[in-house]
């Protein structure tokens, strides 16, 4: 699966890798021309400041294979541990698998139904929200490239791009010129709502600064305007926004012919959660009885629009869900990883790139800390310290191809611009899947409670 | 080499001649064999078939099982998912949720568990390809493959508006292969564009799309003489405009007219067979008589149904206006997913009632599709699942088709007026198992083209669906005895024994290489990926099978 060929050598230890591709953000810019010294990206045309510092700060670290309790050991002997620690838990949670690919995101599945388990990813924790909301209301959406092609109206509620997505302006949504947008930024209007006034502001010809937990209120008061129900001015105290600054946007919502709300997680994560979502979504489906509006959730980490994917063409369900049973069960708050953990419910746990111990509620690290843990990343985390078993891993995009799903779910390959000495997630996880299947079918060791067998 | 005996079986092998003889299959390295001339001859395993009803596996010709859309649908119904029976783990299987949209894993198992070892993914788009692909890897047993989704493509709309059928065809040929796609598909050609461009839909198949200067009509008669010239196995696979609004009728008869004779596959025809005004619901009746009069006299024709079955379940299509028409019917959730250059999509949980008189009246006009069409070689069963239902009802179709009495109980249970306004009642035709044969395994083999699926003879791949008859149809179809794909036993009495991968097919037709630059300079303009990146891998598929062109 390297997709190594697109370099060229250029001078000796010189390459440039066309055409590689940034996980670092949810914009997964496909673009990126890197030059490789050796072990080291040394230019990185295309990127932005998080992608530059993304391939720069990439170093082959100088860490044993694994560790078992802290001390170093082969991947074979880490293998055999992490199988016999997942075979011998009763109540195992699988979480994370946001930076990694779909093809090591499908074998982790795999391990957590064979063994039972809870399968979760850090949409559990930004955008999960968003997809209780989906679930509600449904959504109406596009791709980035029809935003490039055709939006020319721009809502950015509750983030801010110009900083956490740096090149979604340039490359996606404001700037560029498109079908049927031939001037680009003139032919667009941008609005950004948000509570504070970021670096993003700048950028856009409205900005509504929103009461701190008013963006439920907000997204009402514009659905109410947009079907003719007038509302009282008092509807400044509420939001922060006058009532005729409301009325000027829904005007210029209602002229527009291709608008399109973008917005993060200070809708998602604040007071409302998935109610804000479920309110937004509805305000860009109420639009399209006057012209055609869509709604997109600007997802964070590389590929965890991937990790929703492969979770829900595997268990029907996009996290969260619970394999305990024999079958796919989906709670959100019962099955999802922080409450399994804070409850002190889960016995072991495989953790598959990423970091809650930096992350979670000190009940859910405490409990973390205390359980066999199984863990894969490239750098030693503070999740690795803890690890039973820690895993170094080559890191995906940088050193592994694979696939990863942008944030409007277009699968995109990765060119990897170096080897790595250590394996990747995908070849780990399969050591361990193939161990922990000859186990069970030579019946060496009770398989977990499966009705209908 | 391995080999597989199947002895003494009823068999029903339409494409060969063999209606309900008796005799021996004999299966090697996955492949069906000439019987060994020794009469002493003996095989690694033998199926005593004795009493059994033997025919090919089912191919399930149009349905929605892989990609972005189908994915969507599964995390929007965790409402309908709770509750529908789940496919459990097993010490050889993985586990899958159930309900109209199951999980991969689980979506392979029940068409295996039904007897069906090859099913067709009716509509990717092709910036999902590569999506579609991952899926199909993780949908186990059966064979399968997707047709790409085309009649809202700007390139092809540019094409013949520039009346450039060279760059047309390289492209059609290109973006096959491009997406290791299997066969070209048309959904509300022009249609979804209009509504991705603000709204609406076109009207019937002369209306013009702005913007592109192209008319339906010109869509589907450019991309179905393209499709023929190509030499692809099948042909192209055509969704009307309007679907599902009454009085769509003539725009779907003006759609049989505008492939002036070239080949084409009508799909769900049912939903395209409606009197009436588009206005009001109230005046919603059959056509089926004189549609269904205009394929039996035109040979470059074959249609599949889109049955509708009394049940939940989730309308999804790659029609964008049709989902937004279906979210203002029934007041329900509903998804929008429009894709750069290619095309729309829309996704709606619908209930179909049986005391509804529209939803009967769908369900009848179905049974009058199939009843009316003489030659069931041109008609293949499908539910357009999930759309009018899923693929475990077919063994439910299967019996309303084999016993009229059936239909009649069911429509007495539906509203009177839905006999005044189709032909249902009077139509004493019954199926034989012969002609079911025929339309679940040997015509939509037939029409896609698939040389080595939907017979038993030698060549074909082992695939083989043993029946106990029942005088209940239905439980003979719901539970196969046995069902062999490739040569190895899948299901024996309705366990899953054995768990295979199943084969992507897709084509490869030749095209100039010159007329890349064009197609790559219009590509890098207007999409968000690089042109390099689009193309999906070999590596994404395990054991591919190439089907060749003519």
């Amino acid at each position: 699966m390297s997709t190594t060929e697109a370099a060229t050598e250029t001078a000796p230890g010189l390459r440039v890798v066309q055409d590689a591709t940034c996980t670092f953000c949810g914009c997964v810019c496909d673009d990126m021309e890197l030059t490789v010294e050796g072990d080291r990206i040394t230019k990185a045309k295309n990127a932005c400041v998080l992608g530059k510092a993304w391939f720069f700060n990439h170093h082959v670290e100088e860490r044993p294979e694994a560790l078992i309790d802290g001390q170093p050991a082969g991947y074979d002997q880490a293998m055999e541990r992490a199988a016999e620690i997942l075979l011998s838990a009763r109540f195992p949670l699988t979480y994370g698998l946001s930076d990694t690919t779909t093809e090591a995101q499908r074998v982790a599945l795999a391990i957590t139904d064979w063994i039972g388990g809870i399968v979760d990813t850090t949409t559990s924790v930004c955008h999960g929200p968003s997809g209780i909301a989906f679930q509600g209301v449904g959504e109406v959406t596009c791709s980035l490239g029809e935003v490039k092609n055709r939006a020319d109206y721009l809502i950015f509620w509750g983030g801010n791009p110009a900083e956490s997505h740096p090149r979604h302006f340039t490359k996606y949504s404001l700037m560029p010129k498109g079908e049927f947008v031939p001037n680009g930024r003139k032919d667009r209007t941008a609005v950004l709502i948000d509570v504070r006034k970021t670096k993003s502001a700048k950028a856009a010809d409205h900005f509504l600064q929103v009461k701190p937990r008013r963006d439920f209120e907000l997204a009402w008061a514009l659905r109410a305007l947009a079907r003719g129900v007038e509302l009282d001015p008092s509807i400044e105290e509420t939001t922060g926004i006058p009532l005729e600054t409301l009325e000027e946007i829904m005007d210029g919502m209602k002229k527009a012919k291709f608008g399109v709300i973008l917005f993060g997680m200070g809708l998602t994560m604040t007071r409302g959660k998935h109610l804000n979502s479920e309110a937004v979504l509805a305000l860009a489906r109420d639009m399209n009885e006057h012209t055609r509006w869509s709604a997109k959730p600007m997802r964070g980490h590389g590929n965890v629009t991937g990790a929703d994917n492969v979770v829900s063409w595997s268990t029907g369900y996009p996290f969260g869900v619970h394999l305990g049973s024999g079958f796919p069960r989906f709670n959100p708050g019962e099955f999802t990883a922080s409450d399994v953990l804070a409850r002190g419910e889960a016995d072991a746990a495989l953790i598959i790139a990423s970091d809650p111990m930096s992350n979670f509620s000190q009940p859910a690290r405490d409990h973390l800390e205390g359980i066999p843990s199984v863990v894969l990343d490239p750098k030693l985390s503070d999740t690795a310290r803890t690890a039973s078993v820690a895993f170094t891993t080559s890191t995906y995009g940088i050193n592994t191809g694979g696939t990863v799903y942008r944030m409007d779910d277009v699968p995109i390959p990765l060119r990897p611009a170096f080897d790595s000495p250590y394996k990747s997630d995908l070849e780990i996880l399969r050591g361990i899947e193939s161990r922990i299947r000859q186990r069970q079918l030579a019946g060496s060791l009770p398989g977990p409670a499966v009705s209908g067998a | 080499m391995s080999s597989l005996r199947i002895t003494g079986g009823t068999i029903y092998d339409p494409a060969n001649g063999i209606d309900g003889d008796v005799g021996d299959i004999w299966i090697v390295d996955g492949r069906v064999v000439e019987a060994p001339a020794e009469p002493d001859a003996s095989a690694d395993r033998t199926l005593d078939a004795t009493g059994l009803v033997v025919m090919p596996g089912g191919i399930d010709m149009h349905c929605h099982i892989a990609g972005p859309k189908v994915n969507t649908a599964r995390k929007m119904i965790p409402d309908e998912k709770r509750t529908a029976e789940p496919v459990r783990r097993t010490r050889l299987t993985r586990s899958g949720s159930g309900g109209s949209v199951p999980s991969t894993f689980a979506t392979g198992y029940l068409y295996a568990g039904l007897g069906y070892t090859t099913a067709f993914d009716a509509a990717v788009p092709p910036l999902g390809a590569r999506h579609a692909h991952e899926e199909l890897e993780d949908t186990p047993v059966i064979d399968k493959g997707f047709y790409v989704l085309m009649g809202n493509n700007h390139y092809v709309m540019k094409q013949l508006a520039a009346g450039e059928p060279g760059r047309l065809k390289a492209y059609i040929a290109w973006l096959l292969q491009s997406t290791k796609g299997y066969a070209a598909k048309l959904v509300n050609p022009g249609g979804v564009e209009v509504w991705k461009g603000g709204g609406g839909n076109v009207s019937g198949i002369d209306d013009t799309v702005a913007h592109f200067d192209v008319t339906p009509r010109q869509i589907i008669r450019g991309v179905a003489s393209t499709v023929q010239e190509l030499g692809l196995p099948h042909p192209v696979h055509i969704h009307c405009n309007n679907l599902g609004l009454p009085g769509n009728h003539s725009t779907t008869m003006e759609t049989m007219k505008s492939l002036e004779g070239h080949r084409g596959h009508l799909t769900h025809i049912q939903f395209h067979s409606y009197d009436g005004d588009p206005d009001d619901q109230s005046t919603f009746g059959s056509r089926v008589p004189e549609l269904s009069a205009y394929v039996n006299s035109h040979e470059n024709l074959t249609v599949d149904v889109g049955q509708v079955m009394f049940a939940n379940t989730t309308s999804m299509t790659g029609d964008g206006p049709l989902g937004y028409y279906l979210h203002q019917v029934t007041g329900r959730k509903w998804f929008s997913g429009d894709t750069e250059m290619e095309a729309g999509c829309g996704i709606v949980p619908i209930v179909y009632k049986q005391k509804s008189l529209v939803h009967a009246l769908q369900w009848a006009i179905g049974l009058e599709w199939y009843l009316m069409v003489d030659d069931p070689w041109r008609i293949a069963m499908s539910t357009d699942h999930p759309n009018g239902g899923s693929f475990l009802a077919y063994p439910e179709i299967i019996s309303l088709l084999m016993d009229r009495e059936r239909r009649r109980e069911v429509l007495a249970g539906a509203p009177a007026a839905v006999s005044d306004r189709c032909t249902l009642k009077d139509l004493d035709r019954e199926y034989s198992l012969n002609e079911i044969a025929i339309i679940t395994r040997a015509a939509p083999a037939r029409m896609l083209g698939l040389a080595h699926k939907g017979h038993l003879g030698p060549g074909a791949d082992g695939d083989v669906t043993l029946y106990s008859p029942d005088d209940d149809i239905q439980r003979m179809f719901e539970l196969p005895r046995y069902v062999v794909s490739r040569g190895q036993v899948i299901v024996d009495d309705a366990q899953i024994v054995c768990d295979t991968r199943g084969r992507t097919h897709y084509v490869e037709p030749e095209y100039d290489p010159d007329a890349v630059d064009d197609i790559q300079a219009w590509f890098e303009k207007t999409y968000s990926i690089q042109f390099r990146n689009y193309p999906v891998g070999d590596h994404y598929l395990q054991d591919p099978l190439v089907v060749p062109t003519s």
